[in-house]
């Protein structure tokens, strides 16, 4: 596989880590009133979209780039790959 | 001045060379290397610093640059500053002054080595090291990449010079790479 | 021997001879020859027995889809199995064997398997051996694999090397035949970067293999000039010898190119073969097409090939299997055949078609409507037997029957990525379909395109398209442009021991058979016969399968369907895939910076990850390592001790918010920690769970510096950029890895601040009051080297880690011991290390084993409840908290000599020993020199409050019962006086 690294440009697959489903950039507020169901959900439960999915890969053997990579998980074609860091801050997190 | 001995990476007192089919891969412990990651919000202002230290715009993404202080890209708003180990051993210092508080500087020097490739058919040894399209490194390249595993920088200094940074503890393995490499395809 | 069956022609070097050996007989070859080329001209046919009947079997084709001419080459350790004869390119002195046959080839034991032949029918496996189970490791098994099989491995070590490599390219062109060299031409001319690959050693394909001209040149004479061409042209590179293997994801092509096996031995430090990584946008598949035999009775005897293999042998390599050869066809194409071979000089006996309308020829009879029904021959063919169109049967003698069903489209590479093939009801053949691996295209016969200048014009036409080019295309050669004219026909009716995949040796009566007992699905008919399973995937015979299969069950091929192929196109030798990752260099090796020093010192070394750290120091006359390790850890407490703790993961962290990181990436807090102190950190994942430990130490405001466990350095590291990049993607934070750049000692000991002394310079005061406990800061030593120096402790002691840059590490070491001398100072391995530690009650990585939590382990009230930090939420799940969690103990045996064993459980006195009243397990277990015990580390249900109390510790695997109290984890210094000494 090859993900299109948006600083680096193409770039295989097996310079990258596989980290899991992008939502675990939206981790809870840990003082939320339902903050434990809240963190459950956050961990254990996850889609498992037959299509396009976005998960996170890490640039390990790279520049160190969390990324956030839209892939069919039927064809494997990857339409989109973004920065965590702006995916992150677009979701609104912050410090 | 104290009185410790250094050795090289491969555990030598002088620094290791090797030539097969005329390219020569030298063991080049006489660098010394900061890394400088701007601060939050200074990406330009470390910029700056770092251009007037190198004698030259900060390098672009998989670009190096530089005179006798160059510096390479290594990551998002990250720098590695390179230089010659004898007249700036403490490297780390003199770029700290020069970025001030806008970036954050490490030292480097010994978390890595360096072997240099020089010779003709330089890309015929790396096209068996790394997946990096070669095609694409002309001179002022620098790329991030794995040879057997290791995580290195691979400089393209002219198109019959070639640096290789790899973590200090595996220059062994990764010595063996190139000259198993050289071996191989030359 | 002289070479009866050669003829005149051909691409051979008949200036220089070979010399070569078959199931050890001598005989010659030449230059440009395979093996199976050159035992043709030497008039060998037979070359094998049969998979699973033993059956006398030649050749059947020229190419690498050869199911049936495999062989043992070479001798010794690189002795290669089931290697096709048809693809080993000859070299002076090769030697190869014929395989699965005993005692020799002409007289085979277990060809008495073929008399036998209806107990040994399709599902023959799964209707014999299915009772007793036990039989069938033991007896089935064993028999079968002797019985049936390929060839036998050396069971010696592979001593070739292989390299793997990446490139990267425009337009990958995979096949050189006339639509991959026009395809080469078009996008070599206009400047794109082309790889063309072609698994012979000769570029051309097709056209070696054919008498006709292309425009005013022979078809070779053309290619040679387009190979001269391409050569020239600086952005084109050819790959001769390289089979592309596969097409993965992205345009990812995988391709083996056999640098060495044409040569007698490898020259020094080369490899046999390198498997290429080759990235392009772009690729263009110019495969061509395989013939396809006709399934008959007794079809499979050495000397019945694929007319084109003739074709092939007769006009590339001059060679014939035999000087009598008569064709069997459904269409035009075998005609060539029996034209090329009657150029050279070969008796046509005479041409069988089946189709009444057949072409006719003066040069040699023509059996037109008439059919192959049997043949003859023990060990070659002698005799073949037809039935003419009026009913009549007519024997032909003769040594070599070309068999042409029609051909098909080499499509296996267009199924890589699940396309399937469709139905092509004029070629009657599958072609390409629509769902193609991104990125590819197929050009010339692999697509259907059968005539020669339409393979041209296809191969130009696809190179332009794939590129984008604009622009005239370059002019094609005139080229034979024969429309296709076949009959469908796939088996001669009635036949039964008739051969459809003789590489498996199935016939048209399993096809049959699988049919009547309901395997019916091609994907069924597959596994229930083993048709196309073989290592061919059933190149030349899947395809007469399914037309047996669609017959049977009154459908069209298309409506049974078809199985798809999956990578390798053909077989690749496992060393191949290894490339140089083996032995040694099997995963890349870390070494300390005292590691030269060490080693010297005759060190023993253990693995930990990449690294490789000192185990323990033998001294003269030690000669178990309990001696080594029992007086390192004496030395060491009752003086000083010196452990090379580089491996430890070191990061550096800096930024206005680098403490609030650390607050978060850490359960207790750091935001209050003093400038010039260190704090040990419990890092939670986010599921509660302990995921390393560690210290942090504050070098500035703004400037930690924090260590990981040796084994999670990099997990950490990862996980540290993940909380940074993605929970917090504002925070003023930088992060980047110092492992290496120091060299860090622990040095441990009462007298450890003595020997430090010796060694920091004088200006930095090391009192206890000006450098306690958990104090750090910048040092110099040695005269001015700039160095760190942490008081942190994990052995219990007094002790200090010290960081020099790594090139010094070795003289530091060496001057550790000089100064130390006075002390009686001992370096000091990682068994000594986790002595000391489990002496200390430190959770190290078999405490963290990524089921504990802090509280498991005792460090509950480190989880800060004031702050967020990851995994402090759910580290209070009810089940984690419940009071009889496993909590960390200390575990003495009642008797100091009985053994501790790790990973044994902990039982109450009383009662049964069971799951069920499974009290705990223990962890980490060593013998205690200081306390003349065995002692160990375990993790026990409310453990903490039940100190003192007696269990069994059991090991039902090592039989083993032994009675330990529970003790606090803390067995030397439990008040932690010494460390702040």
């Amino acid at each position: 596989m090859i993900i299109n690294h948006p600083l680096l440009g193409p770039r295989d697959a097996s310079e990258f880590t596989y980290l899991g489903d992008a939502s675990l950039i939206d981790r809870p507020d840990w003082q939320a009133e339902n903050a434990a169901e809240a963190f459950y959900e956050y961990g254990y439960v996850r889609d498992n979209p037959a299509g396009e999915h976005q998960e996170l890969w890490y640039h390990e053997a790279g520049d160190r780039s969390w990324l956030v990579v839209t892939r069919n998980t039927l064809t494997h074609e990857i339409s989109k790959v973004e920065l965590a860091r702006d995916v992150a801050r677009a979701r609104g997190r912050s410090k | 001045m104290h009185d410790l001995v250094a050795i090289t990476a491969l555990g030598g007192t002088d620094p290791r060379v090797d030539t097969v089919g005329g390219v020569t891969c030298s063991e080049v412990p006489g660098v010394a290397l900061a890394s400088v990651a701007a601060r939050m919000g200074q990406k330009d202002k470390t910029a700056a610093s770092l251009a007037k230290l190198i004698d030259a715009p900060a390098p672009e993404i998989g670009r190096w640059a530089g005179t006798t202080i160059s510096a390479y890209w290594a990551g998002p708003d990250q720098w590695m500053v390179e230089a010659p180990f004898d007249t700036h051993e403490e490297l780390a210092d003199q770029v700290q002054t020069a970025t001030g508080n806008s970036a954050s500087v490490t030292e480097q020097t010994d978390g890595w080595t360096r072997f240099d490739l020089n010779g003709d058919s330089i890309p015929a040894v790396l096209e068996l090291l790394c997946q990096l399209d070669l095609r694409k490194m002309d001179p002022g390249s620098a790329a991030r990449c794995s040879i057997h595993h290791i995580g290195c920088f691979v400089l393209c200094r002219a198109p019959d010079s070639f640096s290789i940074y790899g973590p200090r503890s595996s220059a062994g393995s990764l010595h063996h790479a190139i000259v198993t490499a050289m071996r191989s395809a030359l | 021997m002289t070479q009866t069956n050669r003829l005149n022609g051909g691409q051979i070097d008949r200036n220089t001879s070979f010399s070569f050996k078959f199931d050890g007989r001598s005989y010659s070859a030449h230059p440009g020859d395979t093996l199976a080329s050159a035992l043709l001209a030497n008039d060998v046919r037979l070359i094998g027995r049969s998979f699973k009947y033993h059956r006398p079997r030649g050749l059947l084709t020229a190419g690498s889809e050869e199911p049936n001419g495999m062989v043992e080459l070479r001798t010794g350790a690189l002795k290669e199995p089931n290697t096709r004869a048809t693809t080993i390119e000859m070299f002076d002195g090769l030697e190869a064997k014929s395989q699965n046959r005993w005692p020799s080839l002409k007289f085979d034991a277990l060809a008495v398997n073929d008399m036998f032949s209806n107990f040994l029918s399709a599902g023959f496996y799964y209707k014999t051996f299915m009772w007793p189970a036990a039989f069938w490791e033991k007896l089935y098994e064993p028999m079968i694999r002797r019985a049936a099989g390929l060839g036998s491995l050396s069971q010696e070590a592979d001593p070739d090397e292989y390299d793997k490599g990446f490139r990267h390219c425009d337009l990958l062109i995979i096949g050189a035949g006339p639509a991959g060299l026009m395809a080469a031409l078009t996008a070599g001319r206009a400047g794109a970067d082309v790889i063309l690959a072609d698994e012979d050693f000769t570029l051309g394909g097709r056209l070696n293999s054919e008498a006709f001209a292309l425009g005013d040149q022979s078809a070779q004479d053309w290619v040679a000039q387009a190979v001269a061409e391409l050569s020239s042209l600086p952005n084109v590179r050819l790959m001769p010898r390289t089979t592309v293997i596969g097409a993965f994801d992205h345009g990812v092509y995988g391709a083996v190119e056999r640098t060495g096996d044409h040569l007698a031995t490898l020259p020094a430090g080369k490899p046999r073969q390198i498997l290429w990584r080759i990235y392009t946008d772009k690729a263009l598949l110019c495969a061509g097409a395989t013939e396809r035999p006709i399934a008959f009775e007794n079809n499979d005897r050495p000397g019945i090939m694929m007319a084109s293999a003739l074709r092939t042998y007769a006009n590339r390599f001059a060679a014939t299997a035999s000087q009598r050869v008569a064709i069997f066809t459904n269409n035009d194409d075998g005609h060539r055949t029996a034209a090329d071979l009657h150029a050279k000089g070969v008796t046509i006996t005479a041409v069988v078609d089946v189709r009444e309308d057949a072409p006719t020829c003066y040069d040699y009879e023509v059996l037109k409507g008439a059919q192959v029904i049997d043949t003859k021959g023990r060990h070659g063919l002698t005799f073949v037997e037809v039935a003419l169109t009026d009913g009549s049967t007519r024997t032909l003698e003769c040594g070599a029957l070309g068999v042409s069903g029609g051909w098909n489209p080499n499509v296996h590479m267009t199924c890589h990525q699940r396309g399937r093939p469709v139905w092509n009801d004029a070629l009657a053949a599958f072609v390409p379909g629509e769902n193609l691996p991104v990125g590819l295209s197929v050009a010339g016969a692999a697509n259907g395109v059968m005539s020669t200048h339409g393979a041209l014009q296809s191969g130009a036409e696809s190179a332009a398209n794939a590129l984008e080019l604009t622009g005239v295309l370059p002019d094609l050669p005139e080229a034979e442009d024969a429309p296709v004219s076949q009959t469908p026909f796939w088996y001669v009716e009635g036949c039964k021991r008739a051969w459809v995949d003789q590489q498996n040796d199935v016939t048209v009566k399993d096809v049959k058979l699988s049919y009547q007992e309901g395997f019916r699905s091609v994907e069924h008919l597959k596994r229930y016969t083993t048709l196309g399973m073989a290592t061919d995937q059933g190149k030349t015979s899947n395809i007469t399968g399914l037309a047996i299969m669609a017959e049977v069950t009154g459908k069209s091929i298309p409506e049974v369907g078809t199985t798809i192929f999956r990578p390798p196109y053909t077989p690749v030798p496992i060393g191949t895939f290894a490339g140089r990752m083996k032995g040694q260099e099997f995963h890349p090796t870390r070494l300390t910076p005292s590691h030269y020093w060490a080693k010297e010192r005759g060190a023993v070394f253990v693995e930990v990850g990449n690294w490789l750290r000192a185990q323990w120091f033998p001294l003269p006359g030690e000669t178990h390592w309990r001696q080594s390790v029992d007086r390192e850890v004496r030395q060491t407490r009752a003086s000083v001790g010196v452990c090379d703790c580089t491996t430890l993961g070191k990061i550096d962290v800096q930024g206005t918010d680098a403490a609030e990181f650390l607050n978060r990436i850490y359960a207790n807090g750091f935001a209050k920690l003093a400038v010039g102190k260190t704090r040990y950190g419990l890092m939670l994942r986010e599921d509660g769970m302990v995921m390393d430990d560690g210290t942090a130490a504050r070098l500035a405001e703004d400037h930690f510096v924090v260590t990981t466990t040796t084994a999670n350095a990099v997990s950490v590291y990862r996980h540290m950029e993940f909380a940074r990049q993605c929970l917090y993607p504002d925070m003023d934070v930088q992060l980047i890895s110092t492992t290496e750049a120091w060299a860090q000692y622990a040095v441990a000991g009462p007298n450890s601040r003595k020997l430090l002394q010796k060694i920091v310079d004088p200006e930095f005061d090391l009192s206890n009051d000006a450098f306690p406990f958990m104090a750090c800061g910048n040092v110099t030593v040695c005269g001015g080297l700039r160095a760190r120096l942490f008081r942190i402790s994990f052995s219990g002691e007094l002790a200090y880690e010290i960081a020099v840059p790594s090139r010094y590490g070795d003289a530091l070491m060496q001057r550790l011991m000089a100064e130390g001398e006075e002390f009686d100072v001992t370096p000091y391995g990682t068994e000594a290390l986790g002595v000391m530690r489990v002496e200390k009650g430190h959770a190290a990585g078999s405490e963290l084993n990524g089921t504990t939590t802090a509280l498991n382990l005792g460090l509950g009230k480190m989880v800060s409840k004031k702050k967020d930090s990851i995994g402090s939420v759910l580290s209070e799940r009810e089940a984690l908290v419940e009071p009889d969690v496993l909590r960390l103990v200390g575990i003495k045996p009642l008797q100091p000599e009985d053994k501790v064993t790790a990973g044994g459980h902990l039982m109450n006195p009383d009662g049964p020993i069971d799951a069920a009243h499974d009290q705990g397990y223990v962890t980490s277990a060593v013998y205690s020199p200081i306390l003349n015990s065995n002692i160990g580390l375990g993790l026990v249900k409310n453990g903490a409050e039940r100190l003192g109390e007696k269990m069994r510790l059991v090991s039902p695997l090592t039989d083993l019962t032994v009675e330990v109290e529970l003790v606090s984890a803390h067995f030397v210094d439990p008040e932690g006086e010494r460390l702040r000494a």
